[in-house]
């Protein structure tokens, strides 16, 4: 019985101290009062669970038929969550909040159609698409840098201006490429769009190992070169790292710019991932550069955290259609997303348990004495 | 005179945060109309057990009794209401309201707008929103208070326009306003000059006579021999004794403060002095909000002396160092770090031409608290080729070594070796890292501020055998500090500093401790500097 209860006792110290099983325990939270909350709507809530399911390994209703495509969509939407979600994990690694994703997203893809539409088609288009939407991302991330490093203006607001300045602005500029009606241009040329792999019925293409790379690049960066020191430093202890000769404001520049480079990609990828024929234009925003907020705080900033939330996230896009089909309202994924992200607070009152146990560890020792 | 009866006793108290025990069954007897000091290094439990007493916290066991009768003191209005009042160590006043002003905060007297006379009664509501404040009553029983205990406070003047030393009478009359019979000093003498300190002890040795029971909680061993009765000591949250101060010798109390026997003489060989490595010329540093803070500082430090810049906290010394360190662009003047130029370097540059600097605030500028012992024992190097590894890399398990020797050479005590977090370490082993890791950068000119403020004993005497070693290398040392003692003990030259201008500088042992007090006050200056007419 004493065993069982040391035991228990230590499984709840390993619980309160990994970050990791704290990110789970959030998760399943969400799912249990998104749960309660179909039932009480009177719907059947096994029905909510089954299109997750699909949407996971691709079993098709109940008829035992296999069909991988819900997996490839799956996997295809988590795209941008992962990408927009690096965005405010480097930034928030460096002591920032990046609330600019969306901005950074609008503008590479802007920059891809613009590239699709105006250069001439050869082989190997989508490169020179990429490219220049990260170079776009990473400028436009990169301004807000500077003016934070040099004129101490509150990225906060800087970015969520510069949102809008990007929305409206995509707009003027792509009604002027070649076709443009009030809400698409012409169609992209062939080379443009990024090659489809694995399962062909969908849309995941090679850009999944394209985010793959980017997770890779992000650990590698922040945990093993000494930018990423820098940068960690910077992010952990502005004036200690200052006082010790590390340059702030060239750091808080460069990782506002790396940051937006992730969300630039992002928007590269969702114009090209094969969803749309032509080049977009944008009557509101797409919400992922703000879903990359939620999927960074789930992930905890770190890549591998990231990646998995990123791959939750478009879980749950991809069984929104599944669960219509079951007479599930779809909006109870966003209810999940949301809760997820409110109980992410409860890592601050786990915070508060741990003092509590610690203060009762030591009144224990001393009485004992 | 002093009774048998017992003012305040406070048994078996015990109080605990997480991770450490401040107050484990401690025992206080105070007796009434005496003057107790309570001694302890800093993180003995001092400042807990008084707080406890004043009821800012709750003891998790133990009884207080005040004058016989047990008390449960909740919050610090009951403690007030007991008649127990508290002068800390951080006044808590409002600047630009006058002295009576912040006397009464909270018990304004007060008269109503619609006070009418009923039957011959005076109807006056005291509570209530449309009241008016009449402070005339309230001046005239400071005034009276003031003259009663010798204390000489304008009530009419403004808290920004009086000294340090009479902001600090200003707490001692709140005290008396709200007729306590019981007052604590929560280490009263740390922003005063030493002129001030003597007049704190006249004053307090004046309550005492008027009937008041005094607790002094001090680490100064000089002060409590000068005016207290009795002295109870703490160490590391334990109770250790109580004595009559007549019976013991300073070295006996610091025994037992310490648990070991303490030197306070730093043994110095005689300074074997080289070329000027740091020359300030005619420096001006304004602050943040553009005030002028140093105002044409000029003064040298050659290497293998130490120089000591004394002076009462915010007289520009934060400016002076952060002008140095490059934190801020002086507004003009010249620094010159060996015979070079380097108001306009940046601070990588001058730690790489040799500037080591141990800040002040160890906290903010000195640690990165989020990161591990071992990266923050390169945070100022991390980007040479000693530590690289391929493809702009970090070589880890040389970091590892580094900070591994450093460890075992500087005796820092953590948790996890190389890997525990900075900000989980002691005050003291912080320090020490932050020491460790300027000397293993061997600077030329080495700015050390504060070096020993909130440290225990043990690790003071440590540091600062440290620095004087560094000293006899050969580097040139820049040492501010507010604890004159440390000055004194520690420089080879000082130089004082008031209101941003250095107005004097001495060889070490030619002045006394009241002489340069005088100095740092602003009182008196002395231009010429005697050692170098010598030289």
């Amino acid at each position: 019985m004493k065993r069982k209860l040391e035991r228990r006792k230590s499984f709840i110290d390993w619980f309160i101290n990994s970050n990791g099983a704290t990110s789970v325990a959030v998760v399943f939270l969400g799912f249990l009062f998104g749960t309660i909350l179909v039932a009480v709507v009177g719907k059947n809530p096994f029905n909510m669970f089954k299109a997750i399911f699909v949407s996971m390994v691709g079993q098709a209703n109940n008829k035992g038929i296999w069909n991988f495509r819900y997996v490839g969509e799956t996997l295809a939407y988590s795209i941008p969550y992962v990408l927009t979600g690096l965005t405010m994990a480097f930034a928030c690694r460096v002591g920032l909040f990046n609330i600019g994703g969306e901005g950074q997203y609008v503008i590479g893809m802007t920059i891809a159609q613009m590239v699709a539409l105006l250069v001439p088609a050869f082989p190997g288009l989508w490169v020179l698409c990429l490219v220049l939407a990260v170079i776009g991302g990473a400028i436009w991330g990169g301004i807000v840098g500077i003016l934070k490093a040099k004129f101490q203006v509150s990225e906060v607001v800087a970015t969520i201006m510069l949102n809008y300045v990007a929305l409206y602005g995509s707009r003027l500029v792509s009604l002027q490429l070649p076709g443009a009606t009030t809400y698409k241009t012409a169609a992209l040329p062939s080379q443009a769009f990024l090659s489809k792999m694995i399962i062909p019925t969908s849309n995941l293409n090679i850009s999944f190992i394209i985010m793959i790379g980017a997770c890779l690049l992000y650990w590698f960066i922040m945990e093993k070169t000494k930018l990423g020191f820098g940068f960690r430093a910077t992010g952990l202890n502005k004036d200690a790292a200052r006082c010790s000769g590390i340059n702030v404001v060239k750091n808080i520049s460069l990782a506002m710019a790396i940051s937006g480079a992730f969300s630039g990609l992002a928007g590269a990828c969702v114009l090209l991932g094969g969803a749309f024929t032509s080049g977009r234009i944008l009557a509101a925003q797409d919400n992922y550069g703000f879903m990359g907020i939620a999927v960074a705080l789930v992930g905890n900033n770190t890549a591998l955290g990231t990646f998995i939330a990123g791959i939750l996230f478009g879980i749950l896009k991809e069984s929104q259609s599944l669960m219509q089909n079951m007479d599930i309202p779809k909006e109870i994924t966003f209810i999940i997303q949301g809760l997820i992200v409110v109980f992410i607070a409860l890592r601050s009152g786990l915070e508060l348990v741990k003092q509590l146990r610690e203060k009762q560890k030591v009144r224990k020792e001393v009485l004992a004495k | 005179m002093v009774t048998d009866d017992y003012a305040i006793e406070m048994l078996g108290i015990t109080k605990t945060f997480p991770g450490i025990i401040a107050n484990d069954n401690i025992t206080l007897r105070v007796k009434t109309n005496e003057i107790h000091a309570l001694l302890g290094e800093n993180g003995a439990g001092k400042s807990t057990l008084m707080s406890v007493l004043f009821g800012a916290y709750s003891a998790d066991s133990g009884i207080i009794k005040i004058h016989g009768q047990a008390v449960q003191i909740k919050d610090p209005n009951v403690a007030t209401e007991l008649g127990i009042g508290m002068v800390h160590q951080h006044f808590k006043l409002v600047h630009n309201y006058t002295v009576t002003e912040n006397i009464v905060l909270g018990k304004e007297p007060r008269r109503s707008l619609f006070a009418r006379t009923v039957n011959d009664q005076k109807i006056n509501p005291k509570k209530g929103n449309f009241s008016i404040v009449s402070l005339g009553s309230a001046e005239k029983k400071v005034k009276s208070l003031s003259d009663r205990y010798g204390l000489s406070v304008d009530p009419k003047a403004k808290i920004e326009d009086i000294t340090v030393g009479m902001q600090q009478r200003v707490e001692i009359l709140k005290t008396l306003y709200s007729d306590s019979d019981i007052i604590i000093f929560d280490e009263p003498t740390a922003v005063l000059t030493p002129q001030e300190i003597d007049e704190l002890m006249q004053i307090i040795l004046r309550l005492k006579k008027e009937g008041k029971t005094i607790i002094l909680i001090t680490h100064k061993l000089k002060e409590i021999k000068k005016v207290a009765d009795r002295c109870s000591v703490l160490r590391r949250g334990k109770y250790i004794g109580t004595v009559n101060v007549q019976d013991e010798s300073e070295e006996d109390l610091a025994t037992m403060m310490v648990g070991r026997p303490v030197s306070f003489e730093i043994e110095k060989q005689k300074a074997n002095l080289g070329r000027k490595m740091l020359e300030v010329n005619d420096l001006c540093v304004n602050d943040s909000l553009g005030a002028e803070k140093v105002k044409n500082c000029s003064f040298y430090v050659q290497s293998g002396e130490i120089l000591g810049i004394a002076g009462i906290d915010g007289n520009g010394q934060s400016e002076l160092l952060q002008a140095l360190s490059g934190l801020t662009t002086p507004e003009s003047g010249e620094i010159l770090l060996d015979g070079k130029l380097i108001n306009k370097m940046s601070i990588r540059e001058r730690i790489e031409d040799g500037l080591g600097y141990i800040p002040e605030d160890r906290q903010k500028y000195g640690l990165v608290s989020g990161m591990t012992i071992a990266e923050n024992c390169v945070l100022k190097d991390f980007y040479g080729n000693k530590y690289s590894g391929k493809l702009g890399t970090l070589n880890f398990s040389h970091m590892k070594s580094n900070s591994d020797a450093l460890i075992e050479q500087f005796d820092i005590r953590s948790g996890q070796g190389s890997e525990t977090l900075a900000g989980s370490l002691s005050g003291g082993n912080q320090q020490k890292v932050i020491v460790a890791r300027e000397i293993s950068l061997s600077p030329a000119v080495l700015l050390v501020a504060q070096p020993t403020r909130g440290l225990d004993v043990g690790a003071i005497e440590y540091i600062r055998k440290r620095i004087v070693e560094e000293r006899d290398k050969g580097r040139a040392i820049l040492l501010i500090s507010f604890e004159l003692d440390e000055i004194m003990n520690l420089c080879d030259r000082i130089a004082t500093i008031s209101k941003g201008t250095i107005v004097g500088t001495f060889k070490a042992g030619e002045v006394s401790a009241n002489e340069i007090g005088l100095m740092m006050a602003g009182v008196k200056a002395r231009k010429e500097e005697a050692d170098e007419k010598k030289a």
